[in-house]
């Protein structure tokens, strides 16, 4: 047992432990974390694969970038300085049940096709072969990538900038809701246990 | 330690089994949280199993460095996905005052 398999068994152990802790935490900013240590396992698996460069983007896009605006989404969500900052669970037997039989048909699937093979070898992917390709099979899906990357941020500046908190949407300017009621005019038929966790009005 | 052949050397059916593994629990996150963000997490587990599966095609299968490209096209995109999604979870809370996704239930008022 060489030292890439002991690797491959710690990094996998590291990446399925803390993507289900990821599912299962009750608290979602341990769900956040626990998917920075499923992210930067992946890294090490790319490192692994010889795709050294993919591990850095991923290292540097995912565990820098992702989690950090997903940490900000979880802080801007939730009402109030100190609430706890939790999240509900259905309907969790049939779909792990319904997730158990897609995951083992998946692994069945995996496990018995016979894979054409063309190992690569280790020094055969530089930045060189990349950067190469990327200017000349890749240069249109290069280009157009960055075109969606610029209409992403706008998109997203100009989205979240016209967001206003809920404090302020009984506004004059914005006469369609009544006072301290978050929601609008309730339903008629709607369960008032559904609201009773998440929305207790504005304040 | 004498461990079976298959145990010992680590392949191409280890990696795939590790990413149907997170593909499967992404896919639960997806299904049973009710928290956008935590959905959102989910989409980003699953993404990253597909890239998974990539990087280990390009390293024992046919795709050689293609692979690799394709993996980080896939990176880019889900940061993306990942910036227009938190914007858009933003405007619900704020017009909502709520990210439970079963709340959200009104197109236009």
């Amino acid at each position: 047992m060489d030292l890439s398999a002991v690797a491959f068994y710690v990094f996998s152990l590291l990446i399925i432990g803390s993507a289900a802790i990821m599912v299962f935490a009750k608290n979602i900013v341990h769900s956040a974390f626990a998917l920075m240590f499923t992210l930067a396992g992946l890294a090490a698996f790319y490192a692994l694969l010889y795709a050294g460069f993919v591990a850095v983007t991923q290292l540097l896009v995912y565990v820098g970038g992702i989690l950090v605006l997903i940490l900000f989404g979880v802080m801007l969500t939730t009402r109030g300085y100190f609430e706890k900052v939790r999240t509900r669970t259905v309907a969790l037997l049939p779909s792990t049940i319904f997730v158990a039989i897609i995951g083992a048909l998946l692994i069945a699937v995996f496990v018995t096709t016979e894979w054409s093979k063309m190992p690569l070898e280790d020094g055969q992917v530089t930045m060189t072969g990349l950067g190469e390709l990327l200017l000349t099979d890749f240069m249109l899906p290069f280009q157009v990538t960055g075109v969606l990357l610029l209409l992403a941020i706008i998109g997203a500046v100009l989205m979240a900038s016209r967001a206003r908190y809920p404090q302020q949407r009984s506004h004059p300017d914005n006469p369609g809701h009544p006072e301290g009621d978050p929601k609008g005019p309730q339903e008629p038929g709607q369960d008032p246990q559904q609201s009773a966790d998440g929305d207790k009005g504005s304040g | 330690m004498v461990l079976p052949e298959w145990l010992a050397e680590p392949g191409l059916n280890h990696f795939l089994v590790v990413s149907a593994v997170l593909f499967s629990l992404g896919l639960l996150a997806v299904i049973t949280r009710r928290n956008i963000i935590m959905v959102l997490m989910g989409i980003e587990l699953i993404l990253n199993s597909a890239n998974l599966n990539f990087v280990a095609f390009s390293r024992y299968g046919l795709l050689s460095l293609e692979g690799h490209m394709i993996a980080l096209f896939v990176i880019i995109i889900a940061a993306a996905e990942a910036a227009v999604a938190l914007a858009i979870a933003l405007n619900i809370y704020n017009r909502f005052g709520s990210v439970d996704v079963e709340q959200i239930s009104e197109l236009k008022e």
